[in-house]
């Protein structure tokens, strides 16, 4: 059997029913193999893609997504989808070509060390040398990819490696000695965490995405009811909580919701589940949590103490955690009342907020589009984003209601991430809608993945808030800048709908409110991708705004 | 951070096992570059189990920065094993060649006088200089250095320490 050939083999093995990816040189022993595999090959249009469409597959069917790409600029070409995968702990498995293993190190003709430019941005990265390792390469990859906290793992294979012809063992078992995922948390810290739950007066959930990882819905959904907390999320755990649930407060952060960056301040105890008190969700690390009990849940031992020293910590899965104090709790909690000071303090803040909202002089805003986007699309829809004011309009102006259903670029911010990555959720869940919240500027950079949806029918929506401007950028040159505008304007180009049809998808342009909905109506019933093209105020602003470098309490809100 | 700074902070010995094959040092010295952490010395070598390296680290940090430092460091998949040695509790060495300028009799003397006294050796002698070889830890090779500092030092090569819990 060829090297390739076990790659396949073993590939099938991991249960993968699709790979996106781009040939070359030196990975066409592996596309040959793949004339013959049991799986579907995606042929995209640029490697960035090919891994944020395996991030946006692996996100929503929440098991690895496989991407492959040649040597050299088709290797390097996926390391803006490896790092986006990185920073939001995505489990995606990155397979790339290299030259013959006599050639490196001699600046052969497309050899990238790739392994040295992956590794702060890859979880592991594997280089089998003989053909023989890799069924038990491969094997490594899934399990380390997948469990404990997950991320990228590259496999770097020489192509001499996937042509060798040899016996090639197939391991049922196998086991990597310096790794060693917690799972199971500390049963006494639970007890411990449960107690200081139940004796605070102003509990607050700060769910984030490790609930969304772990599938914890439920079980986070369980807890809360039983101590009647309010629950924010970080951006990146936006829908680990139904939106619409009298709990639900919304994500909080840079540009969270007022109501939720306003209660947390004023909570006295906070149950961080599966989040990591990053920069943009909390602020100013020092000034976060002063004078609350904070208890931090995480798979992460590593995240513990990071960048906020806790009072009691938790390491493990989230959703066994999470079950095991829901257990505790139902023994040990007294059911609180709907109308206890804590919760009227929560319906007092979105009453007030909801009436402190600014508006734009124009029929089209972004805030009503999303509005709309959500009267009509089916709870179940999923929904990703592109980067930028789009993104944070989607957070602050879209509910997601069925959790697990919305997924974004939150920790890199990667602009163009949010189509391909719809077309790669679109392969996990043909049956649902799939929508991808977009700007202009991002867009624009992966928009040939238009080719894939069509040509692989993976229809999916792009929802485009055109505001002819790299917005956000724009926003910021306006509040910090003096409004000395530089590099923000797209000047009308190109045009979205032409675009759209160019590759043979439909596209719509929109002005009014019921053109919205015309379109999205439209949209809904289409078998092929659409492009609504939404014109909005250039000037759109995305409120409200935590500075950077201030807290939370210094939030602008606009109005 | 000054010198001065980092003298004033505890020693902290951490001691690894590392998966002895190649491009582990890489992730390593990747990380503490990423995360900026300052380290004072790393030493690696073979241990009694060929697949496995020791790997020893000294730093001068906070209490929470060493923390974070462990626990980063167990994220690494090559390491197998990481601890932060109990100093009290410790024996740790630490070898410097350095070659001393001494270029009349009286020099060289000195020089061979301070030597004795620090139990360190003379390797070499030139027309121009002295080569000595101190062992000890890292306190006792400054201190060794700081006297002959006033011969003028052509070269110094330390070692980086390493270190192994005391037996039961
Ligand atoms: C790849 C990449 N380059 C640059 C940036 C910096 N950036 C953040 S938001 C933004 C503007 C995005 O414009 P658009 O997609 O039109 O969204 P809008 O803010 O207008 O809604 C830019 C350039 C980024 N996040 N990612
Ligand atoms: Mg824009």
């Amino acid at each position: 059997m060829s090297g390739a050939k076990a790659l396949m083999n073993s590939l099938e093995k991991e249960g993968v029913d699709i790979v996106f990816g781009l040939p070359g040189g030196a990975n066409l022993p592996i596309y040959d193999a793949l004339v013959d595999a049991k799986f579907r090959h995606v042929l995209v249009r640029h490697e960035q893609s090919a891994a944020h469409m395996a991030d946006g597959y692996a996100r929503i069917k929440r098991k690895a997504g496989v991407c492959l790409a040649t040597s050299g600029p088709g290797a390097t070409n996926l390391i803006t989808g490896i790092a986006t995968a990185y920073a939001d702990s995505s489990p995606l498995i990155a397979i790339t070509g290299q030259v013959p293993l006599n050639m490196i190190g001699k600046d052969a003709f497309q050899e990238t060390d790739i392994i040295g430019v992956a590794n702060p941005c890859t979880k592991y990265a594997f280089q089998p040398r003989y053909a023989t390792e890799i069924p038990e390469v491969v094997k490594k990859s899934f399990y380390i990819a997948e469990s404990g906290r997950p991320g990228p793992v590259l496999i770097d294979i020489p192509k001499d490696v996937q042509q060798d012809v040899t016996e090639i063992p197939f391991p049922d078992l196998i086991k990597v000695r310096g790794y060693k995922p917690i799972v199971d948390p500390d049963l006494s810290n639970v007890g411990k965490a449960v107690e200081l739950l139940v004796s605070a007066q102003q509990p607050i959930i700060m769910a984030g995405g490790g609930v969304i990882l772990s599938g914890a819905f439920s079980e986070l959904q369980a807890v809360a009811e039983l101590i009647m907390a309010p629950v924010v999320t970080t951006f990146k755990g936006k829908g680990a909580f139904p939106e619409n649930h009298p709990l639900a407060m919304g994500p909080i952060g840079m540009h969270g919701h007022a109501e939720a960056n306003r209660i947390i301040l004023e909570a006295d105890c906070i149950l961080a589940v599966g989040a990591r008190f990053s920069d943009r969700s909390v602020g100013r690390f020092d000034e976060f949590g002063k004078g609350m009990n904070i208890i931090h849940l995480d798979i992460d031992p590593a995240e513990i103490g990071k960048n906020k020293s806790v009072d009691i910590a938790i390491v493990g899965d989230v959703k066994s955690a999470l079950r095991t104090m829901a257990k505790m709790l139902s023994k040990v909690a007294v059911k609180k009342n709907t109308e206890n000071p804590w919760l009227k303090r929560r319906r007092e803040l979105i009453d007030y907020f909801s009436q402190n909202i600014k508006d734009y002089p124009r029929e089209v805003t972004a805030r009503k589009a999303l509005k709309k986007l959500r009267e009509l699309l089916p709870a179940e829809s999923i929904v990703t984003t592109e980067v930028g004011q789009c993104q944070m309009w989607t957070s602050l102006h879209f509910d997601v209601i069925s959790p697990g259903t919305f997924f974004s670029s939150t920790g890199l911010g990667t602009m163009g991430f949010g189509f391909p990555a719809s077309i790669g959720a679109k392969a996990a869940r043909p049956d649902v809608h799939v929508v991808d919240v977009a700007g202009d500027g991002s867009f624009n950079m992966t928009e040939n993945s238009l080719a894939v949806s069509v040509l692989e029918n993976l229809p999916v929506i792009v929802f485009l808030l055109n505001n002819d401007m790299l917005g956000m950028v724009a926003q910021w040159q306006r509040t910090f800048y003096d409004r000395r505008y530089m590099g923000v304007h797209q000047k009308s180009c190109p045009d979205y709908v032409k675009i759209a049809e160019a590759y043979g998808a439909s596209g719509f342009s929109v002005q009014s409110m019921d053109e919205l909905e015309k379109a999205i109506k439209s949209a809904l019933k289409t078998e092929v991708a659409t492009v609504i093209d939404i014109r909005i105020d250039p000037e759109e602003d995305v409120y409200p705004f935590v500075a950077p470098g201030t807290g939370l309490k210094d939030m602008i809100t606009g109005a | 951070m000054s010198s001065r700074e980092l003298k004033s902070k505890p020693l902290y010995i951490i001691s690894s096992l590392v998966e002895n094959k190649p491009g582990v040092l890489f992730r390593i010295t990747n990380l503490f570059r990423a995360r900026n952490f300052n380290i004072e010395s790393i030493t690696v070598g073979i241990t009694e189990k060929p697949d496995l390296s020791r790997m020893t680290i000294t730093t001068r940090i906070d209490e929470a920065i060493l923390d974070q430092l462990v626990k980063q460091l167990r994220k690494l998949i090559d390491i197998v094993e990481v601890e932060v040695l109990d100093i009290n509790n410790t024996v740790y060495r630490e070898l410097a060649l350095i070659k001393i300028r001494a270029k009349d009799f009286t020099n060289r003397n000195e020089i061979i006088n301070f030597a004795n006294v620090f139990r360190a050796n003379i390797l070499d002698i030139g027309k121009e200089s002295v080569t000595v070889e101190v062992i000890g830890t890292p306190d006792k090779i400054d201190a060794f250095k700081n006297l002959i500092i006033q011969y003028d030092i052509v070269e110094m090569a330390r070692t980086g320490v390493s270190a192994l819990q005391r037996g039961e």
